[in-house]
Parts: C-alpha cells; sequence; structure tokens
C-alpha cells in the first residue's frame, strides 16, 4: 500500500494509464504532431482527424453533439467564458444573473467580476442539505434574468442538484441555464438535453485526463451566443482561439471514453467503497454527514468531527491525503463557505474532512483509514478541552468566548 | 503547509497535557480563544504558596500550531514566578516555533492564556 493514501480525488486525478499512452503517441516526430488548423498537409489532417475523435468522444458522454463542444483550458476558463461570454452578448435583453452560494469559486469570482461590470447577481442560499429549493430559484426570477449558473454536483460535498427539474423551469421562462459540471461528468449520467442545459463546464483532469485541457458544451438548438474572450485566429467557431492542443484533447477524449463505458460498474464500486468507509467512521462519536446523503456522487464522504479542529486532523492523518473543507489549510482561517452556506455552525465547519474516492482506490486503503481516523480522533479529543466540556454537559452554545 | 520540526515534536508528543481541579484555590485556569474562530486553549497553572508555578497542564483545540503553542509554554513557565511568567511574549513564542505569519495569533493566544491564568489565581487569592 503506497502512502500517503490519495483520497483527493475531487481535487484532481491521475491519468488512466490508458489515457497517458495515447496522449504520449501525439507530441514527438514519431507521433501525430501537427497543428489540427493546418489544412495544406497530412501532419495537420492527422492532428485534425485525432482531435475530432476526442470532441466525439466528450460530446458523446453528455449526449451532445461534436459541433457543440468548444475546447478550453479547463472548467475554470469554461465557466468565464459561459458566463461572460453570455452576459456580455446578450446584456441588451437584461443585466441579472442568478446562481448559488455553494458554486465554485470560478463561478463566483466571475460574477463578482460581472458584478463590477455592471451585472447584477443573485446569490441563492442552498438547502441545509445543499440541494437548491426550486420555488426559491423560481420567485427569484426577474423579468431582466438572462442566465441562471447551478453546478451539477458541489465539488466539497458532492451533493447533485436536479438539473431537469431546473432545466425545465428555464427553458419555461427563456432564460438560458450554465451547469458547471465539472465533478459529475464521468462519474453519474450527464445529458445536455434531459438537463435542458443551454452551456456546460467539462474538466478533463477529475476523471483521469490531463490537467489543462476543458470544454464548454454550447447548445445549437436553440442556438447560444457568446462574446469571445479570447481573441485570435477564430478557432472554435470564434468563440475561444488559440491552437488547439491535441495530444491533451486526445487525453480527454480517452478519458471520456473510458468514463463512459467504465461509469456504471466504477459507481458501483466506488459507492461500496464509500458506504464501507462511513459505516466505519460512523463508529465514532459526534460526527456529523455534510450535506444530502441520498443525493450526492458515489465517491463524496464529507463529514465532520465535532470538537476536533479540521487542520490539527489533517496533520494527523498525514498518512491519507484529503481536504479540509476547514480553509485553514490556505492563508485564510474562515472555515469552509460551503458548509456555512448549509448552517452548519463555524465549529462544525472547521472540523470537517473531505474523503474523495476514486478509479484507484482500493478496499485494503479504505481499512486503514477507518482506523487510522479512530485513532486519531480519539488522541485529538484527549486534548480538547471542547471534548471535556461537552463530556461534562456543558452547552458550548451557551458559553461566553472571548472571541480573537 | 510545511511546520517546523519543533511544532511537530510538540504536536506528536504534547508536554503537560491534563486538567488540574479548577476549583483549588492553588490553580488558576484560562481559557482563551473561541470555537467558531478554529482555535480555544485552556492553560492551567499550579501555583505554591510562595508564588512559584510548580506544575502546568493544557488542553487545546486547534491547529498543530496552536496545539505546539501552549504545550510550549507549560514547559517554560514551570519553575517560573508569576510575575516572571507574565514577561513570555507571543514574539518569543512565535520565534521559538518559528512559526510563519499565518500562525502568530496562535502564540498571541499563548500568551492571553497565561495572563487569563494568572489573572484567575489572583483572583482566588483575594
Amino acid at each position: 500500500m503506497k502512502k500517503p493514501i490519495y483520497m483527493d480525488n475531487s481535487a484532481t486525478t491521475p491519468c488512466d494509464p490508458r489515457v497517458a499512452e495515447k496522449l504520449c503517441q501525439h507530441l514527438t516526430t514519431e507521433g501525430v504532431y501537427g497543428n489540427p488548423a493546418s489544412r495544406s498537409h497530412e501532419y495537420g489532417w492527422l492532428a485534425d482527424e485525432a482531435a475530432e475523435a476526442g470532441r466525439a468522444h466528450v460530446a458523446a458522454l453528455i449526449g451532445a453533439s461534436p459541433k457543440e463542444i468548444v475546447w478550453t483550458s479547463g472548467a475554470t476558463e469554461s465557466d468565464n467564458l459561459a458566463l461572460k461570454g453570455a452576459a456580455h452578448f446578450y446584456k441588451k435583453k437584461g443585466n441579472h444573473l442568478i446562481t448559488v452560494k455553494t458554486e465554485h469559486k470560478a463561478i463566483l469570482d466571475t460574477c463578482r467580476q460581472l458584478e463590477r461590470e455592471g451585472f447584477e447577481i443573485t446569490y441563492l442560499d442552498p438547502q441545509e442539505d445543499g440541494r437548491l429549493d426550486l420555488a426559491v430559484l423560481e420567485a427569484a426570477i426577474k423579468p431582466e434574468t438572462i442566465l441562471i449558473s447551478v453546478m451539477h454536483v458541489n465539488n466539497e460535498i458532492g451533493v447533485i442538484q436536479d438539473m431537469a427539474a431546473i432545466g425545465k423551469l428555464t427553458r419555461e421562462k427563456g432564460i438560458l441555464l450554465h451547469c458547471d459540471a465539472a465533478q459529475s461528468a464521468g462519474k453519474i449520467p450527464v445529458d445536455v438535453n434531459e438537463m435542458n442545459v443551454d452551456l456546460l463546464s467539462l474538466s478533463a483532469h477529475k476523471i483521469y485526463g490531463p490537467k489543462g485541457i476543458g470544454a464548454l458544451y454550447v447548445r445549437r438548438k436553440p442556438r447560444v451566443r457568446l462574446e469571445a474572450q479570447i481573441h485570435g485566429g477564430g478557432h472554435e467557431r470564434g468563440m475561444r482561439s488559440g491552437t488547439l492542443a491535441t495530444h491533451q484533447i486526445v487525453g480527454m477524449g480517452e478519458a471520456f471514453r473510458i468514463a463512459k463505458e467504465e461509469m456504471a460498474s466504477e459507481a458501483e464500486r466506488i459507492g461500496k467503497l464509500r458506504d464501507k468507509l462511513l459505516r466505519g467512521l460512523q463508529d465514532i462519536e459526534e460526527v456529523y454527514v455534510n450535506g444530502d446523503m441520498k443525493h450526492r456522487i458515489p465517491g463524496n464522504l464529507n463529514i465532520s468531527f465535532n470538537y476536533v479542529e479540521g487542520e490539527s486532523l489533517i496533520m494527523a492523518l498525514k498518512d491519507v491525503a484529503v481536504s479540509s473543507g476547514s480553509a485553514c489549510t490556505s492563508a485564510s482561517l474562515e472555515p469552509s463557505y460551503v458548509l456555512r452556506a448549509l448552517g452548519r455552525s463555524d465549529e462544525l465547519a472547521h472540523s470537517s474532512i473531505r474523503f474523495t474516492i476514486g478509479r484507484f482506490t482500493t478496499e485494503e486503503e479504505i481499512d486503514y483509514t477507518i482506523e487510522l481516523v479512530k485513532g486519531k480522533i480519539g488522541k485529538l479529543r484527549e486534548l480538547s478541552p471542547l471534548w471535556d466540556m461537552y463530556k461534562e454537559g456543558i452547552d458550548l452554545s451557551s458559553v461566553q468566548w472571548a472571541a480573537h | 503547509m510545511a511546520y517546523s520540526e519543533k511544532v511537530l515534536d510538540h504536536y506528536e508528543n504534547p508536554r503537560n497535557v491534563g486538567t488540574f481541579d479548577k476549583d483549588d484555590s492553588s490553580v488558576g485556569t484560562g481559557m482563551v480563544g473561541a470555537p467558531a474562530c478554529g482555535d480555544v486553549m485552556k492553560l492551567q497553572l499550579k501555583v505554591s504558596d510562595k508564588g512559584v508555578i510548580e506544575d502546568a497542564k493544557f488542553k487545546t483545540y486547534g491547529c498543530g500550531s496552536a496545539i505546539a503553542s501552549s504545550s510550549l509554554v507549560t514547559e517554560w513557565v514551570k519553575g517560573k514566578s508569576i510575575d516572571e511568567a507574565l514577561e513570555i511574549k507571543n514574539t518569543d513564542i512565535a520565534e521559538e516555533l518559528a512559526l510563519p505569519p499565518v500562525k502568530i495569533h496562535c502564540s498571541v493566544l499563548a500568551e492571553d492564556a497565561i495572563k487569563a491564568a494568572i489573572e484567575d489565581y489572583k483572583g482566588k487569592q483575594k
């Protein structure tokens, strides 16, 4: 068993060896290294063929036409292009956008930029289980609303939104729907027509493809228009210029092809491992799962260990690579904004750990993790004055804390 | 984030973890911080009739640097008079543990814990 055990598959995944092999065939003189835009020789034709095959694989996984796929550098760029591109193009129609407080920063920070440009944004609160209440969404719609952006699966808690229901509403109202599917594609079924989405962001490295490549699905019927954010060369129907990264596109295509083929069996295997992890950890007193368990991708477990601080726990779990819902590990000392938006107390938000299981996680690794966490939680609670107070029956919310 | 060896040592082998009876008149208890901020330190000092700190215990909820800061302080205060203990500065703690800027507040909290414990002890002597 290799340590540290990798349980941070929502942050990124390793390339599948099949992906890496294909990718490497498109780099050197022995391989297909031409510029797909070169129309005057075989090097270009072969590269174009390889890139178009990749496009077809990506489109197939989400039920789209290859013509609706625009290559980008990743889901962050896709989110930027979708929101800024649509907002700029349709600004004469309206200046209001709606999103959710638990979205990825690629959405929230882009929205902040649009606010600086004069757009008005509504940030909705999710329910306690992380799901969006459709009635709340509907109530936020105004005559000026041009676009709604909702992520399919949340990166921290793995909770799945009911995109089909949201899509039905936006289609009826004639509002564009963008969906960040970086955490859902390849893990659960995604169908752009069933969901009625108009724009959908994809990433390769979350599903065993290479980093640095992603795509934006842009609907053709009814046609969605975007104002380009990167100019020069007019690649990708003018929506995103720049020489296509053939090797990365081939890698992303292969990753999406494998995902389509293996998703169902993989989800079952990963789900069983996650449930085993959950059962093992629930033996511990005072643990709380964050977010709905029923509407959740199989690989995610976000759990708070009350009276233990997240960063010290991550330190104790140095043999397991996980991330803390608490952003203590970065320069900010704020607890997770996602858990706060769910209404979790600061204490529980500070005590959260995200375990994300992937294609290469083994049962042995799950067993090891359960035992390790149990031992370390015991040790840290022995150190915790809050644990003592809890055991003495003191209500911590009644204590007058000297905040600093 | 990379921790210094001293932080790791105190974190893995914390010194003087435990609790004294808080109602004992020779014990001063200081509890500082707040759960919402991600750290709470409880420091207890056992003071002799001559005003010398004979023993110290701590419990801390917080990051590795907070645990290390409070563990270190229990070592430093032992054998000191309460006036000497009041001279311990957060900068000394931060320097000893090589705390990065984002963790300076842990050393500030440890200094506050000493002051709070001594204040509690003094209050009991009246």
